[in-house]
């Protein structure tokens, strides 16, 4: 990693990916997609402002030294339109997304704090209904909600509700999990069926509306990941591959590690509504979100234990050992297609388009 | 999911695959014409599972990619004014007018909405009488009885404030222009199977004959396109140039009568400028006369807009099939998908986009793209 | 161009205008416009873009297609034989 506090200022003139920035030069919505735009964003104007050694790491949590503790550090806001959807509403996420960024680096999640930035009009029931459901879900992944804050922009400035929540929780010892640790010959696992919240959440969206008896897989990780550690600490990388889907994660840990990623895609568990709905808006499952899934790398002599102790847990009952790291085609993913041919995974854009053609 | 799960059995794959195998003596040069064809030959990997004497080129037949940089740039214009609603299909958002896209707009407050069908677009209208909505209304022969029916029903119902922007391309002329091209590689045709449920396939035997060329109507599972290149190597084999059905499941000789009448009555043939392409002779629609009231065109005043391609692309020549994409200068540094030069970029599916990523896949050259910014920073790490 | 894929039409609301149905896609449902399809019954698939029915699917054909490929490796091994054996036959009787 380059030291950060050398970047240049930006020029808008001389981004190293010229296109999209002249053209572009405001913010458009596949910044928060969770794939390539995201990650620009990051790199161009995120990290050369703040930079430090801390947030080089760029995982889903910062583990910090203090006080002699390994603590867990993350922070996300949650917008999403409707606020509620099948299987889940904001304030699920609000806890679910957060905790498993904390679990993502081995620890476990102990304390939250939650902002509420609402929009004026907006009725106290909804405000009251989100805030319960995120009770509920911190109940239910065993964390505190310590500190809060609530704010109110203007009626036409905001969903309804946006939710900003932080969490801390303790690293356990002889735990070191990042992307940059994937290496060749891991075996690469998936904690269930994908997609599922993605297509959840699409299935209500104004517009494109379709009936499905799916629901978003949102759900706390932290035990899951608990059962995988107690088999062997030497787990190497785990994500949790909401925006941009597993396609996106895997990319990342790709390109963070510096290795290639092979999956078989006849492997990957994709629920039949997921491909059939993916197969008329012309997705790809695989860049589908998910709310209540990991990935994982581990040694590959600990893969089948890993996947017999993810199976007997409720969150990883329909886990998969998908595919293998590799030395072969660095910051890579490439898919083995049911047919024996083989494609290239990339890191999506933004996000997934519906398309015609 | 009947009639996908079949149509994609490995094993009667591998019985296509060789019966190809023991057809082909030597090299031909196929083209798939549709851009979900090529979506579906990278998404499965069957390029690199043919025979090398089968080169598949891929053709002009994704309707987001040739839909000319005007009508982007008109697009652009209405949809920045403050009285409309703007509705497209997804895969119009990212693709670039002169300088800049639809995003664009909708970043900078134009209402701009993704819909599914053009009906859910007149519904738009009849929930906002006080808005205009325009719906961008492009693609090939397989769109334009959906697109058709909304304005048909737009101008019954009495829905004054919905109109389209027309972008309707049509294939036979393309086929033409493709084979008239100087310097054509292309030998046989794998003839889009959608297009073909619309149109039936008569206007197709007159190309066959006139190039000489077989004309296979192909699906788009992977056993239907590898159907469709074992028919095509079959003809050429044997020195014929036949029409063939290799989709009868969705395609009848006569296509869906209902739809060519109302096609019929909202339609009439124009000159259209393909993107990458350039003009071509009576390859498009626009709405008919009696519909001229809903056409966006005349409803707002979008003359005068001045449109540039970058230099450097040479998207047409891909799209002709006369280039493969490593040839283009652009290709792999400027021009990727995500910094699209050219109209063949832009699509996920496009034929720059798939070599691109193969050639990655191969240890080509990295591409010069902020995915590996300066100072080498990683987006991850 | 143009991702349609098959179907199966669940309902028919006879009395909408333009003529419209439920179409069950694998466990997901979706509207769409049967007009252009005006003698579809409930059970049958069909293609659908944009919204749009646009043909029938037709089972026979789809079967025959299937069939064909089934018989393609077959025809190669039961025929395939056959007619180098002919063939050596053939030549075999030439020099007889």
């Amino acid at each position: 990693m380059a030291d950060l506090t050398d970047a240049p200022a930006i020029d808008p003139a001389n981004w190293t990916c010229p296109a999209p920035l002249r053209d572009q030069g405001v913010v458009v919505m596949g910044h928060g997609g969770g794939g390539a735009l995201s990650a620009e964003l990051i790199d161009q104007v995120f990290a050369p402002a703040y930079g430090n050694p801390t947030l080089a790491g760029l995982a889903d949590s910062a583990v910090l030294e203090l006080g002699g503790a390994r603590l867990a550090f993350s922070t996300d806001s949650y917008v999403v339109r409707p606020l509620f959807f099948p299987g889940g509403c904001l304030g699920d996420l609000a806890v679910n997304g957060t905790v498993n960024d904390l679990a993502m680096s081995g620890a476990r999640p102990a304390y939250l704090s939650t902002a509420f930035v609402l929009e004026e009009g907006v009725e106290l029931t909804v405000v009251d209904r989100v805030a319960r459901a995120l009770g509920a879900a911190a109940r239910a992944a065993d964390v505190t909600v310590a500190t809060g804050d609530t704010k109110v922009v203007e009626s036409g400035h905001g969903d309804g509700v946006y939710v900003t929540t932080a969490g801390v929780g303790l690293v356990p010892d002889g735990v070191d999990i990042r992307p940059q640790r994937a290496r060749p010959g891991d075996a690469v696992l998936v904690s269930g069926p994908i997609g599922l919240h993605g297509v959840a959440v699409m299935s209500v969206r104004e517009g494109l509306e379709f009936g499905v008896e799916i629901a978003s897989d949102t759900a706390p990780l932290a035990g899951l990941v608990t059962a995988m550690l107690a088999v062997t600490k030497d787990v190497h990388v785990l994500r949790d591959p909401t925006r941009g889907g597993l396609g996106a994660s895997l990319n990342e840990i790709a390109r963070a590690s510096g290795t290639g990623v092979r999956i078989t895609e006849r492997a990957v568990p994709v629920p039949d509504e997921v491909a059939n709905a993916c197969g008329f808006l012309g997705l790809d499952p695989l860049y589908v979100a998910n709310e209540g899934r990991l990935v994982a790398f581990v040694p590959r002599e600990h893969a089948d234990a890993v996947l017999a102790a993810m199976r007997a847990h409720p969150q990883g009952a329909g886990a998969a050992l998908i595919g293998e790291c590799v030395a072969e085609h660095p910051g890579m993913v490439t898919v083995a297609t049911g047919l024996g041919g083989t494609r290239v995974l990339d890191l999506p854009l933004g996000e997934q388009l519906p398309r015609i053609c | 999911m009947k009639y996908i799960d079949e149509f994609n059995d490995p094993a009667l794959a591998r019985r296509l695959l060789d019966e190809i195998r023991a057809t082909v003596t030597r090299p031909w040069a196929l083209m798939e014409v549709c851009g979900g064809q090529t979506h579906s030959i990278i998404r499965h990997g069957i390029d690199q599972l043919l025979p090398e004497e089968v080169e598949l080129i891929h053709g002009p037949g994704c309707p987001v990619c040739v839909t000319p940089l005007d009508v982007i740039d008109k697009a652009l214009a209405v949809a920045a004014r403050p009285d409309v609603i703007f509705c497209s299909f997804g895969d119009m958002l990212r693709v670039p007018g002169t300088d800049r896209d639809l995003f664009r707009v909708k970043g900078e407050g134009g209402d701009v909405r993704v819909v599914y069908s053009p009906l859910d677009a007149l519904e738009l209208a009849r929930k906002h009488p006080e808005k205009q909505v325009v719906f961008f209304a492009i693609g090939f022969e397989t769109t334009a009885p959906a697109n058709a029916m909304a304005v048909h029903q737009a101008r019954r119902l009495g829905l004054d404030n919905f109109s389209l922007l027309v972008s309707h391309v049509r294939v036979p002329p393309a086929v033409e222009a493709i084979m008239t091209a100087p310097g054509c590689r292309v030998q046989g045709f794998l003839a889009a199977g959608h297009v073909c449920s619309v149109m039936g396939t008569a206007e197709y035997p007159e190309l066959a004959e006139r190039f000489r060329v077989p004309m296979v109507v192909t699906g788009f599972e992977p056993l239907d396109i590898l159907e469709g290149i074992r028919r095509a190597v079959h003809q050429l084999e044997r020195g014929e140039h036949r029409v063939e059905n290799a989709y009868p499941r969705a395609v009848r000789e006569e296509g869906n009568p209902a739809a060519l009448r109302m096609i019929e009555d909202v339609f009439e043939v124009t000159d259209r400028n393909w993107r990458g392409i350039g003009p071509i002779p009576a390859s498009g629609w626009r709405l008919a006369e009696a519909y001229r009231a809903y056409d966006a065109e005349h409803r707002f005043d979008v003359t005068g807009i001045r449109t540039e391609e970058p230099a450097v692309c040479r998207a047409g020549e891909v799209l002709q099939g006369l280039i493969k994409p490593t040839e283009c200068e652009a290709f792999g540094t400027a021009c990727t998908p995500r910094t699209p030069l050219g109209a063949t970029m832009v699509s996920s599916e496009g034929a720059c986009a798939a070599y691109y990523l193969y050639r990655r896949m191969e240890g080509g050259p990295a591409p010069r793209g902020s995915r590996v910014p300066r100072k080498e920073m990683n987006p991850v790490g | 161009m143009c991702l349609a894929v098959p179907g199966k039409v669940v309902a028919i609301d006879e009395g909408a205008d333009p003529l419209t149905g439920l179409v069950d896609f694998g466990g997901v449902r979706k509207q769409a416009c049967l007009e252009y399809l005006p003698d579809v019954r409930v059970g049958e698939y069909v293609i659908v873009h944009v919204g749009f029915a646009l043909q029938k699917l037709d089972e026979e054909s789809a079967r025959a297609s299937l069939e064909l490929f089934e018989q393609l490796g077959l025809l190669e091994e039961e025929f395939g034989d056959a007619w180098e054996q002919a063939e050596r036959q053939g030549s075999g009787s030439e020099n007889r």
